[in-house]
């Protein structure tokens, strides 16, 4: 879900910035994950942006979805031919203004970017866990941030702030610590997958699955299952778009070429489009973290997890006040299902914001240049954090 | 009826009078809050709680950047969410005419909020009497400035209308107020002899019925 990262057009920007790490539930001490099993040690790649207040009251956490990584915003070098994946929404003056607010953006557990996930090297082995590694749950992910914030020292979280599956841990974060979020942003979410969503996750799954390569998760040391990897985020970016925008970005044009090819070469821009795509991906993610973290968040049902089955109960253990955005062309995870959270936050009686964004770019919306989110996101902290100064 | 010191701030003259009816502290649902003047008024001035619920998503925008919380959806359907007294005050203002089922949203706004400010333009004003009796055309009025085929106003209420419809519903109505004024207008005056036939507006505080 990066491939619109640009350059900021003003040119505005937080700058460097640094990836920094946390290893933490070292033997025996590891963390117990939500399926009972063990993991340990576990290591936390994070970044963080702008200034700590004393009393650490301005804290943004910002949770990120299935391919993202702690790389919000700026700049690793000066070099870099690309910012962090929400440079248009992370910065002096931006929506999440670092002006005023202290970010922090921590890699997913089961992730390939830093924190430990599938990838990484078990320590009993001292090769990389494959199918060894856990399945971990939201849940199990954001009690890895929990001793990250831990050990910054952070005890409040002034906004927890994610869209799709970032925003699962938003949701996550406050009911698991409600004592801790004093407000939270929702973007594009729900409290649990529809069977549509969790199928287009088994296909892509099954895609990866079926590449030779592949070799039931071990395949570290030899050729990637990059075919099964590139169809599985091909599968991924079609339901992030919408049919409008589909329309409207590749409609039927051919790529290159006046006339049909008659073989199976990619005819259609879209076609084109989509190979881009996953080509592109298994350049920088692995196929194992992906079928983990979808399987997370299949499993993800706050309902279950958290109410013993009723939404309104999930909801009463929260005291954050809410800003909950859907798109109105985001099939993924249509506004009915930020309706009824947004329905069980009232029965609640909690302080609740609500709006549907017309735009057609369907679920990719919320990563877009909005500047509607922007004043609405930008709004929304302003007054939450004048509230938590009084 | 002391109006006097609203006259810097600049809200419409009904909801300047809506404000001065509201309790500090309070809890206030505003139903079609349009761009939150009033509730950021309310916030401001007299403590209180709000949330608005408004449909146009221009305008939850709006609310929201001004830093109140708001839900982008339809009043009939939002009002069913809350429990049951979840409010002081339910503000229903200058909407009551554009409701599909006027007597079902009150009973809902009764069930949420302990009381309901509810106003709406006058149908019975003289001007409006005259331009129906000379013309034969259906009126338009500063107040209600449509055709009869573009209006979004699809309820004709009087001030008498809604005293009677208290009865039959079931409500109380604890105060009320008729105004004469323009719409958007900051100031106007409180009408107080035939109101029926001389106000542009008539306000209502109400209540639950006995029962």
């Amino acid at each position: 879900m990066s491939e619109y990262i640009e350059h900021d057009k003003n040119g505005i920007s937080v700058g460097l910035v640094e990836k920094k790490f946390f290893t933490f539930a070292e033997p025996p001490h590891e963390m117990i994950l939500e399926s009972a099993e063990k993991l340990g040690p576990i290591t936390i790649a994070y970044e963080t942006y702008g200034r700590l207040d004393p009393d650490k009251s301005n804290v943004i956490l910002i949770l990120h979805a299935l391919s993202g990584d702690s790389h919000v915003a700026g700049y690793y070098t000066r070099d870099d031919q690309k910012p962090g994946w929400w440079d248009i929404m992370v910065g002096p003056g931006k929506g999440i203004d670092t002006n005023k607010y202290f970010v922090i953006c921590s890699n997913i557990l089961g992730s390939c970017m830093g924190t430990t996930g599938p990838s990484s090297i078990n320590p009993k082995t001292n090769k990389p866990y494959g199918l060894d590694f856990p399945v971990v749950t939201i849940g199990d992910m954001v009690k890895a941030q929990k001793a990250l914030l831990d050990h910054l020292g952070i005890k409040k979280i002034l906004s927890a702030i994610g869209g799709s599956i970032g925003g699962m841990q938003v949701l996550e974060w406050c009911v698991r610590y409600p004592e801790m979020v004093v407000s939270a942003i929702p973007l594009a979410t729900t409290t649990r997958h529809s069977a549509l969503a969790i199928a287009f996750h088994e296909v892509a799954r099954q895609a990866i699955m079926a590449d030779p390569n592949w070799n039931n998760g071990d395949y570290y040391s030899g050729p990637k299952p990059n075919l099964g990897l590139a169809v599985a985020r091909m599968i991924g970016h079609i339901t992030y778009l919408s049919d409008e925008s589909m329309r409207h970005k590749f409609g039927r044009r051919l790529q290159n070429k006046s006339d049909f090819s008659f073989n199976f070469d990619a005819d259609f821009q879209v076609e084109s489009y989509l190979r881009y795509q996953g080509a592109k991906f298994v350049e920088r993610f692995d196929a194992n973290s992906f079928l983990y973290i979808t399987k997370a968040s299949d499993y993800f049902d706050l309902e279950n997890q958290h109410g013993s089955g009723s939404t309104v109960k999930a909801f009463s253990k929260t005291r954050a006040k809410f800003l909950v955005v859907s798109f109105t062309s985001d099939w993924l995870y249509p506004t009915y299902q930020s309706k009824a959270m947004v329905q069980a936050m009232k029965k609640n009686g909690l302080d609740v914001s609500f709006c549907e964004i017309e735009a057609e770019w369907g679920h990719d919306a919320f990563l877009l240049p909005n500047d509607r989110l922007t004043k609405l996101m930008k709004g929304f902290l302003a007054r939450v954090y004048r509230q938590i100064q009084r | 009826m002391s109006t006097d010191r609203f006259k810097d701030n600049k809200m419409r003259f009904d909801l300047q009078i809506i404000a001065s009816w509201i309790e500090p502290g309070s809890k206030v649902l505003d139903l079609g809050c349009g761009e939150g003047d009033l509730l950021k008024f309310l916030k401001e001035n007299k403590r209180v709680i709000g949330t608005g619920i408004v449909r146009v998503e221009s305008k939850v925008a709006q609310c929201i950047e001004k830093g109140l919380s708001v839900l982008h959806g339809d009043i009939n359907e939002e009002v069913l969410d809350y429990p049951d007294n979840m409010f002081d005050y339910i503000i229903l203002s200058l909407t009551l005419q554009q409701v599909y089922e006027p007597a079902k949203l009150i009973r809902s706004l009764l069930r949420i909020g302990k009381k309901g400010i509810v106003s709406f333009p006058n149908f019975s004003h003289w001007s409006i009497r005259l331009q129906l009796l000379l013309t034969g055309y259906a009126p338009i009025t500063k107040q209600l400035p449509y055709e009869w085929y573009n209006t979004p106003n699809i309820r004709v209420i009087t001030i008498k209308d809604f005293r009677r419809f208290s009865k039959e519903i079931g409500f109380n109505i604890l105060k009320e107020v008729a105004i004469n004024t323009n719409n958007h207008d900051k100031e106007g005056s409180v009408i107080r002899f035939l109101p029926n036939l001389r106000a542009t507006y008539g306000i209502f505080l109400i209540g639950k019925g006995e029962s």
